[in-house]
């Protein structure tokens, strides 16, 4: 399956979309902790974030004995680039804009 | 436990893994995707890495009456297994809020993959501990209104440049 098949078969579900957005919330969860969120079985949480991880949404990071898991944009980022970025030209101003966002904020 | 602070991207790149080491610490890579800012590493524990404003920077912070500095982002090797792994410390200079945060660590993890030869996982870890506007930009603004992409939009931007031959920007 290519890459892109993937990541769209992975957003193709209610449950693995809602588990993004709870990364999305806050990253760096266990399973237990996400477990806690849906209704259903830790063997189908963990089912489905295997889909998450295998579309390169979902990777996950050992931290001491545990497993944590965080929200990967990248894929999206390269849809996104794909169809919607072909004449965005910020390279070189990105960052000066940023500074000047901040600056406002502040 | 959770771990709110880190920030994890990952991205396959058909690619060498030499050929996106170069592209993570030579300053003639660097400047051609993402950000564009050359940067400068000296691969070894406690060698210095730093990376310096484009003259485009410079020059739209002159006509916007934002002063840049030589060094945007600075930080040392902690430490370095070309072509495989990475790790430095990194602080954003641009911005004095960002410039007086502590410094966050880095990690570049380059995995051929052995089920596909010829294709990489690039994985950066970006550990941001008391780091929160350094956080924010890093992470990227979805509409590229501040700051452009983030790590998401650099990553995408430096397979574009190692599997097309051009930078999304130049495409």
């Amino acid at each position: 399956m290519a890459d892109d098949d993937r990541v769209f078969k992975a957003l193709a579900d209610p449950t693995r979309r809602f588990l993004l957005d709870l990364l999305f919330a806050r990253e760096g969860r266990t399973l237990t902790e996400l477990e806690s969120e849906v209704e259903m079985t830790r063997f189908g949480v963990s089912k489905h974030l295997k889909v998450l991880e295998e579309a390169g949404l979902v990777v996950v990071r050992r931290e001491g004995r545990e497993k944590l898991h965080f929200l990967n944009p990248v894929p999206i980022r390269l849809i996104h680039d794909r169809w919607i970025d072909k004449y965005t030209e910020r390279h070189v101003t990105a960052l000066v804009d940023l500074k000047r966002s901040l600056e406002e904020e502040s | 436990m959770t771990d709110t602070t880190t920030q994890v991207y990952r991205v396959w790149i058909k690619a060498a893994p030499e050929k996106i080491w170069a592209a993570i610490t030579e300053p003639e890579w660097t400047r051609k995707y993402g950000y564009a800012a050359p940067s400068f590493y000296e691969l070894k524990p406690g060698g210095a890495y730093r990376s310096e404003a484009t003259e485009e920077m410079r020059e739209f912070g002159r006509q916007n009456g934002f002063p840049i500095p030589d060094t945007i982002v600075d930080g040392e090797v902690l430490e370095s297994d070309p072509p495989r792994l990475l790790v430095q410390t990194w602080r954003m200079l641009m911005d004095p809020t960002t410039a007086a945060e502590p410094f966050t660590k880095l990690t570049y993890l380059i995995e051929e993959l052995k089920s596909e030869p010829g294709v990489c996982r690039v994985t950066v870890t970006h550990e941001l501990v008391d780091a929160p506007a350094t956080a924010t930009m890093v992470a990227g603004s979805p509409l590229d209104e501040a700051g452009g992409g983030g790590w998401a939009w650099v990553l995408s931007d430096l397979k574009s440049l190692l599997e097309t031959g051009s930078p999304l920007s130049a495409r």
